[in-house]
Protein backbone atom coordinates (compact mmCIF):
# COMPACT_ATOMS: atom_id res chain seq x y z
CA UNK A 1 0.00 0.00 0.00
CA UNK A 2 2.77 2.33 1.09
CA UNK A 3 4.66 1.25 -2.27
CA UNK A 4 1.94 1.96 -4.24
CA UNK A 5 0.98 5.00 -3.40
CA UNK A 6 4.53 6.06 -3.57
CA UNK A 7 4.98 5.04 -7.01
CA UNK A 8 1.52 6.93 -7.98
CA UNK A 9 3.27 9.90 -6.35
CA UNK A 10 6.56 9.62 -8.08
CA UNK A 11 4.73 9.35 -11.41
CA UNK A 12 2.51 12.48 -10.79
CA UNK A 13 5.63 14.31 -9.80
CA UNK A 14 7.25 13.38 -12.92
CA UNK A 15 4.54 14.05 -14.82
CA UNK A 16 4.24 17.62 -13.44
CA UNK A 17 8.18 18.10 -13.81
CA UNK A 18 8.28 17.22 -17.73
CA UNK A 19 4.54 19.44 -17.71
CA UNK A 20 6.09 22.56 -16.59
CA UNK A 21 9.61 21.99 -17.88
CA UNK A 22 8.41 21.26 -21.95
CA UNK A 23 5.57 23.67 -21.25
CA UNK A 24 2.67 21.20 -22.17
CA UNK A 25 -0.62 22.23 -22.13
CA UNK A 26 -1.39 19.35 -20.61
CA UNK A 27 -1.83 18.80 -16.17
CA UNK A 28 0.92 16.82 -14.36
CA UNK A 29 -1.29 13.90 -13.76
CA UNK A 30 -2.44 12.96 -16.91
CA UNK A 31 1.33 13.09 -17.74
CA UNK A 32 1.86 11.12 -14.80
CA UNK A 33 -1.12 8.22 -15.86
CA UNK A 34 1.04 8.53 -19.59
CA UNK A 35 4.45 7.22 -17.87
CA UNK A 36 2.78 5.16 -15.70
CA UNK A 37 1.09 3.48 -18.71
CA UNK A 38 4.57 3.04 -20.50
CA UNK A 39 6.51 1.49 -17.16
CA UNK A 40 3.52 -0.80 -16.84
CA UNK A 41 3.90 -1.94 -20.76
CA UNK A 42 7.54 -2.22 -19.90
CA UNK A 43 7.29 -4.00 -17.00
CA UNK A 44 4.39 -6.53 -18.06
CA UNK A 45 1.78 -5.08 -15.42
CA UNK A 46 1.14 -3.70 -12.36
CA UNK A 47 1.97 -6.31 -9.12
CA UNK A 48 -1.10 -6.85 -6.70
CA UNK A 49 -0.41 -3.99 -4.35
CA UNK A 50 -0.38 -1.25 -7.19
CA UNK A 51 -3.74 -2.97 -8.80
CA UNK A 52 -5.16 -3.14 -5.18
CA UNK A 53 -4.31 0.47 -4.39
CA UNK A 54 -5.49 1.30 -7.98
CA UNK A 55 -8.92 -0.59 -7.25
CA UNK A 56 -9.24 1.43 -3.70
CA UNK A 57 -8.97 4.98 -5.30
CA UNK A 58 -10.86 4.33 -8.41
CA UNK A 59 -13.49 2.64 -6.74
CA UNK A 60 -14.55 5.62 -5.24
CA UNK A 61 -13.22 8.20 -7.66
CA UNK A 62 -16.50 10.13 -7.36
CA UNK A 63 -15.70 11.35 -4.19
CA UNK A 64 -12.58 13.14 -5.17
CA UNK A 65 -15.00 15.32 -7.33
CA UNK A 66 -17.15 16.42 -4.31
CA UNK A 67 -14.99 19.64 -2.78
CA UNK A 68 -14.24 21.66 -6.11
CA UNK A 69 -17.98 20.51 -7.09
CA UNK A 70 -19.33 22.40 -3.87
CA UNK A 71 -17.18 25.56 -5.85
CA UNK A 72 -19.84 25.99 -7.76
CA UNK A 73 -21.51 28.35 -4.77
CA UNK A 74 -19.77 31.14 -5.61
CA UNK A 75 -20.95 31.53 -9.35
CA UNK A 76 -24.11 31.40 -7.92
CA UNK A 77 -24.32 34.94 -9.43
CA UNK A 78 -23.13 34.89 -12.85
CA UNK A 79 -25.45 31.62 -13.31
CA UNK A 80 -28.30 33.20 -12.22
CA UNK A 81 -28.03 36.17 -14.80
CA UNK A 82 -27.06 33.94 -17.33
CA UNK A 83 -28.90 30.35 -16.52
CA UNK A 84 -31.17 29.80 -19.62
CA UNK A 85 -28.35 30.83 -22.28
CA UNK A 86 -25.70 28.45 -20.38
CA UNK A 87 -27.52 26.35 -19.23
CA UNK A 88 -29.31 24.87 -22.33
CA UNK A 89 -25.54 25.07 -24.11
CA UNK A 90 -24.26 23.01 -21.67
CA UNK A 91 -26.91 20.59 -21.75
CA UNK A 92 -27.51 20.45 -25.62
CA UNK A 93 -23.89 20.46 -26.24
CA UNK A 94 -22.84 17.56 -23.77
CA UNK A 95 -25.65 15.43 -24.97
CA UNK A 96 -24.32 16.03 -29.08
CA UNK A 97 -20.80 15.11 -27.95
CA UNK A 98 -21.83 11.92 -26.75
CA UNK A 99 -24.42 11.18 -29.44
CA UNK A 100 -21.61 12.16 -31.69
CA UNK A 101 -18.96 10.04 -30.37
CA UNK A 102 -20.75 7.04 -29.65
CA UNK A 103 -22.47 6.90 -33.52
CA UNK A 104 -18.98 7.82 -35.34
CA UNK A 105 -17.06 4.88 -33.18
CA UNK A 106 -19.84 2.42 -33.74
CA UNK A 107 -19.93 3.28 -37.67
CA UNK A 108 -16.03 3.20 -37.79
CA UNK A 109 -15.74 -0.54 -35.54
CA UNK A 110 -18.69 -2.16 -37.84
CA UNK A 111 -16.66 -0.54 -41.23
CA UNK A 112 -13.71 -2.11 -39.95
CA UNK A 113 -15.52 -5.21 -39.10
CA UNK A 114 -17.16 -5.72 -42.28
CA UNK A 115 -13.86 -5.59 -44.28
CA UNK A 116 -12.33 -8.63 -45.00
CA UNK B 1 -22.88 29.30 29.84
CA UNK B 2 -23.67 26.52 27.56
CA UNK B 3 -23.93 28.66 24.70
CA UNK B 4 -20.32 30.39 25.55
CA UNK B 5 -19.61 26.49 25.02
CA UNK B 6 -20.80 25.87 21.68
CA UNK B 7 -19.74 29.24 20.64
CA UNK B 8 -15.88 28.69 21.61
CA UNK B 9 -16.14 24.92 20.45
CA UNK B 10 -17.53 26.57 16.58
CA UNK B 11 -14.55 29.19 16.44
CA UNK B 12 -12.27 26.35 17.36
CA UNK B 13 -13.99 23.84 14.67
CA UNK B 14 -14.20 25.99 12.02
CA UNK B 15 -10.98 26.99 11.63
CA UNK B 16 -9.37 23.33 12.20
CA UNK B 17 -9.58 21.44 8.61
CA UNK B 18 -11.03 18.49 10.64
CA UNK B 19 -14.56 19.67 9.76
CA UNK B 20 -14.40 20.78 6.24
CA UNK B 21 -12.95 17.03 5.66
CA UNK B 22 -15.24 15.22 7.62
CA UNK B 23 -18.39 16.86 6.12
CA UNK B 24 -17.16 15.91 2.93
CA UNK B 25 -17.03 12.18 3.67
CA UNK B 26 -20.22 12.05 5.71
CA UNK B 27 -22.04 14.27 2.76
CA UNK B 28 -20.20 11.73 0.55
CA UNK B 29 -21.21 8.89 1.91
CA UNK B 30 -24.76 9.76 2.74
CA UNK B 31 -25.06 10.49 -1.05
CA UNK B 32 -23.57 6.93 -1.95
CA UNK B 33 -25.86 5.37 0.18
CA UNK B 34 -28.76 7.05 -1.63
CA UNK B 35 -27.22 5.80 -4.93
CA UNK B 36 -27.06 2.44 -3.84
CA UNK B 37 -30.53 2.08 -2.38
CA UNK B 38 -31.88 3.90 -5.68
CA UNK B 39 -30.29 0.53 -7.39
CA UNK B 40 -27.13 2.42 -8.78
CA UNK B 41 -29.68 4.38 -10.99
CA UNK B 42 -27.44 7.51 -12.98
CA UNK B 43 -29.79 9.80 -12.27
CA UNK B 44 -28.91 9.64 -8.40
CA UNK B 45 -25.84 11.04 -9.04
CA UNK B 46 -23.29 10.92 -5.68
CA UNK B 47 -21.95 13.99 -6.70
CA UNK B 48 -24.72 16.14 -7.40
CA UNK B 49 -26.42 14.77 -3.55
CA UNK B 50 -23.26 15.37 -1.97
CA UNK B 51 -22.62 19.03 -3.27
CA UNK B 52 -26.18 19.46 -2.89
CA UNK B 53 -25.82 18.82 0.89
CA UNK B 54 -22.66 20.58 1.25
CA UNK B 55 -23.70 23.50 -0.34
CA UNK B 56 -26.75 23.92 2.02
CA UNK B 57 -25.17 23.12 4.94
CA UNK B 58 -22.00 25.82 4.34
CA UNK B 59 -25.29 28.29 3.16
CA UNK B 60 -26.62 27.53 6.72
CA UNK B 61 -23.83 27.75 8.80
CA UNK B 62 -22.52 30.49 7.02
CA UNK B 63 -19.40 29.46 6.07
CA UNK B 64 -17.31 30.50 3.26
CA UNK B 65 -15.96 28.27 0.31
CA UNK B 66 -12.34 28.81 1.59
CA UNK B 67 -12.82 27.83 4.97
CA UNK B 68 -14.28 24.66 3.88
CA UNK B 69 -11.87 23.66 1.02
CA UNK B 70 -9.04 24.39 3.96
CA UNK B 71 -10.43 20.55 5.15
CA UNK B 72 -11.75 19.79 1.91
CA UNK B 73 -8.30 19.95 -0.21
CA UNK B 74 -6.89 16.50 1.24
CA UNK B 75 -9.72 14.73 -1.10
CA UNK B 76 -9.12 17.15 -3.81
CA UNK B 77 -5.37 15.90 -3.50
CA UNK B 78 -6.31 12.90 -3.83
CA UNK B 79 -7.29 13.51 -7.84
CA UNK B 80 -3.68 14.15 -8.97
CA UNK B 81 -2.79 10.22 -7.52
CA UNK B 82 -6.14 8.59 -8.76
CA UNK B 83 -5.43 10.15 -12.25
CA UNK B 84 -2.33 8.23 -12.59
CA UNK B 85 -3.86 4.87 -11.50
CA UNK B 86 -6.18 5.53 -14.23
CA UNK B 87 -3.17 4.11 -15.89
CA UNK B 88 -3.53 0.49 -14.22
CA UNK B 89 -7.28 -0.04 -16.39
CA UNK B 90 -5.90 1.31 -19.34
CA UNK B 91 -3.29 -1.24 -19.30
CA UNK B 92 -5.43 -3.63 -18.94
CA UNK B 93 -7.29 -2.76 -22.13
CA UNK B 94 -4.58 -2.23 -24.20
CA UNK B 95 -5.00 -5.13 -26.68
CA UNK B 96 -8.47 -3.86 -27.16
CA UNK B 97 -6.99 0.29 -27.40
CA UNK B 98 -4.24 -1.38 -30.59
CA UNK B 99 -6.90 -2.73 -32.48
CA UNK B 100 -9.06 0.13 -32.63
CA UNK B 101 -6.42 3.06 -32.62
CA UNK B 102 -7.53 4.81 -35.88
CA UNK B 103 -11.48 4.56 -34.95
CA UNK B 104 -10.81 6.33 -32.05
CA UNK B 105 -8.78 9.10 -33.40
CA UNK B 106 -11.12 10.05 -35.42
CA UNK B 107 -13.76 9.62 -33.19
CA UNK B 108 -11.79 11.38 -30.63
CA UNK B 109 -11.32 15.09 -32.81
CA UNK B 110 -15.11 15.28 -34.01
CA UNK B 111 -16.16 14.40 -30.73
CA UNK B 112 -14.06 17.26 -29.03
CA UNK B 113 -15.12 19.56 -32.26
CA UNK B 114 -18.66 18.85 -31.42
CA UNK B 115 -18.46 19.65 -28.03
CA UNK B 116 -16.97 23.13 -28.61
CA UNK B 117 -18.65 24.30 -31.30
CA UNK B 118 -22.61 23.13 -30.15
CA UNK B 119 -21.87 25.00 -27.06
CA UNK B 120 -20.94 28.41 -28.18
CA UNK B 121 -23.95 27.97 -31.03
CA UNK B 122 -26.25 27.56 -28.36
CA UNK B 123 -25.24 29.84 -25.76
CA UNK B 124 -24.21 32.74 -28.62
CA UNK B 125 -28.02 31.88 -30.06
CA UNK B 126 -29.52 32.55 -26.70
CA UNK B 127 -27.52 35.42 -25.64
CA UNK B 128 -24.38 34.57 -23.47
CA UNK B 129 -21.86 37.21 -23.17
CA UNK B 130 -18.35 36.70 -24.88
CA UNK B 131 -16.92 36.45 -21.47
CA UNK B 132 -19.04 33.32 -20.77
CA UNK B 133 -19.12 31.62 -24.15
CA UNK B 134 -15.06 31.07 -23.77
CA UNK B 135 -15.40 30.34 -20.54
CA UNK B 136 -18.00 27.51 -21.66
CA UNK B 137 -16.26 26.40 -24.37
CA UNK B 138 -13.78 23.48 -23.43
CA UNK B 139 -16.21 22.92 -20.64
CA UNK B 140 -15.95 18.66 -21.62
CA UNK B 141 -12.75 17.96 -20.28
CA UNK B 142 -10.60 17.89 -16.89
CA UNK B 143 -11.00 21.04 -14.47
CA UNK B 144 -7.38 21.93 -14.53
CA UNK B 145 -6.98 21.92 -18.55
CA UNK B 146 -10.09 23.62 -18.87
CA UNK B 147 -8.71 26.58 -16.85
CA UNK B 148 -5.72 26.93 -18.27
CA UNK B 149 -7.07 27.07 -21.98
CA UNK B 150 -9.60 29.52 -20.63
CA UNK B 151 -7.65 31.73 -18.80
CA UNK B 152 -4.95 31.54 -22.14
CA UNK B 153 -8.24 33.01 -23.87
CA UNK B 154 -9.53 35.56 -21.29
CA UNK B 155 -11.81 33.85 -20.33
CA UNK B 156 -12.70 33.51 -16.40
CA UNK B 157 -11.13 30.21 -14.87
CA UNK B 158 -13.67 29.71 -11.69
CA UNK B 159 -16.57 29.67 -13.93
CA UNK B 160 -15.52 27.45 -16.24
CA UNK B 161 -14.50 24.82 -13.14
CA UNK B 162 -18.51 25.13 -12.19
CA UNK B 163 -19.26 24.38 -16.05
CA UNK B 164 -16.87 21.41 -15.92
CA UNK B 165 -18.20 19.88 -12.85
CA UNK B 166 -22.05 20.40 -14.39
CA UNK B 167 -21.11 19.17 -17.54
CA UNK B 168 -19.76 15.75 -15.76
CA UNK B 169 -22.69 15.21 -13.68
CA UNK B 170 -25.14 16.15 -16.35
CA UNK B 171 -22.92 13.74 -18.64
CA UNK B 172 -22.81 10.98 -15.97
CA UNK B 173 -26.66 11.26 -15.42
CA UNK B 174 -28.26 11.12 -18.95
CA UNK B 175 -25.02 9.10 -20.58
CA UNK B 176 -26.33 5.65 -20.28
CA UNK B 177 -30.20 6.86 -21.33
CA UNK B 178 -28.68 8.67 -24.54
CA UNK B 179 -27.09 5.19 -25.37
CA UNK B 180 -30.23 3.12 -24.79
CA UNK B 181 -31.46 5.67 -27.53
CA UNK B 182 -29.04 5.59 -30.04
CA UNK B 183 -28.65 1.69 -29.54
CA UNK B 184 -25.24 2.03 -28.23
CA UNK B 185 -24.04 -1.65 -26.61
CA UNK B 186 -20.53 -2.02 -26.58
CA UNK B 187 -18.89 -0.90 -23.05
CA UNK B 188 -15.84 0.01 -24.39
CA UNK B 189 -17.56 2.58 -27.28
CA UNK B 190 -20.23 3.71 -23.91
CA UNK B 191 -16.82 4.37 -22.04
CA UNK B 192 -15.23 6.43 -25.23
CA UNK B 193 -18.13 8.59 -25.38
CA UNK B 194 -18.74 9.73 -21.55
CA UNK B 195 -15.09 10.05 -21.01
CA UNK B 196 -14.89 12.49 -23.88
CA UNK B 197 -17.72 14.18 -22.99
CA UNK B 198 -17.68 14.18 -19.14
CA UNK B 199 -14.14 13.82 -18.36
CA UNK B 200 -13.17 12.26 -14.69
CA UNK B 201 -16.90 12.56 -13.54
CA UNK B 202 -18.07 10.73 -16.48
CA UNK B 203 -15.32 8.14 -16.24
CA UNK B 204 -16.29 7.72 -12.59
CA UNK B 205 -19.49 6.53 -13.77
CA UNK B 206 -18.18 4.25 -16.55
CA UNK B 207 -16.56 2.15 -14.57
CA UNK B 208 -20.08 1.33 -12.23
CA UNK B 209 -20.48 0.08 -16.04
CA UNK B 210 -17.19 -1.94 -15.61
CA UNK B 211 -13.84 -2.26 -16.34
CA UNK B 212 -14.06 -2.10 -20.12
CA UNK B 213 -15.87 1.19 -20.09
CA UNK B 214 -13.76 2.79 -17.43
CA UNK B 215 -10.30 2.34 -19.40
CA UNK B 216 -11.80 3.25 -22.37
CA UNK B 217 -13.43 6.50 -20.47
CA UNK B 218 -10.40 7.04 -19.01
CA UNK B 219 -8.35 7.03 -22.51
CA UNK B 220 -10.65 9.18 -24.01
CA UNK B 221 -10.73 11.56 -20.79
CA UNK B 222 -7.16 11.89 -21.37
CA UNK B 223 -6.59 12.27 -24.85
CA UNK B 224 -9.58 14.76 -24.93
CA UNK B 225 -7.83 16.86 -22.81
CA UNK B 226 -4.53 17.07 -25.14
CA UNK B 227 -7.24 17.90 -28.26
CA UNK B 228 -9.41 20.23 -26.65
CA UNK B 229 -6.09 22.57 -25.20
CA UNK B 230 -4.91 22.44 -28.81
CA UNK B 231 -8.47 22.48 -30.41
CA UNK B 232 -10.21 25.77 -28.56
CA UNK B 233 -7.31 28.62 -29.19
CA UNK B 234 -7.88 27.63 -33.14
CA UNK B 235 -11.76 27.61 -33.41
CA UNK B 236 -12.24 30.39 -31.23
CA UNK B 237 -11.81 33.17 -33.11
CA UNK B 238 -13.65 31.65 -36.15
CA UNK B 239 -16.63 30.89 -34.07
CA UNK B 240 -16.31 34.57 -32.48
CA UNK B 241 -16.40 35.86 -35.93
CA UNK B 242 -19.59 34.08 -37.27
CA UNK B 243 -21.85 34.81 -34.11
CA UNK B 244 -20.72 38.49 -34.23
Amino acid sequence: MLNAITVLLVFQLAGEVLARGLGLPLPGPVLGMALLLLALILRGGPGPGLQNTANGLLGHLSLLFVPAGTGIMLHADRLASEWPALLAALVLSTLAALAVSALVLSALQRRKRSRP
Amino acid sequence: MMRHDFTGLWVYLSASPLLGLTLTLLAYLGAWQLHRRAGGHPLVNPVLLAVLALIGVLWLTDTDYQTYFDGAQFVHFLLGPATVALAIPLYAQLQRLRTMAIPLGVTLLVGAATAIVVAWTIGALLGASEVSLISLAPKSVTTPIAMAVVEALGGLPSLTAALVIMTGIFGAMVAQGLFRLIGTDDPAVQGFAIGLAAHGIGTARAFQIGPQAGAFAALAMASNGLVTALLTPWLLPWLSRWFA
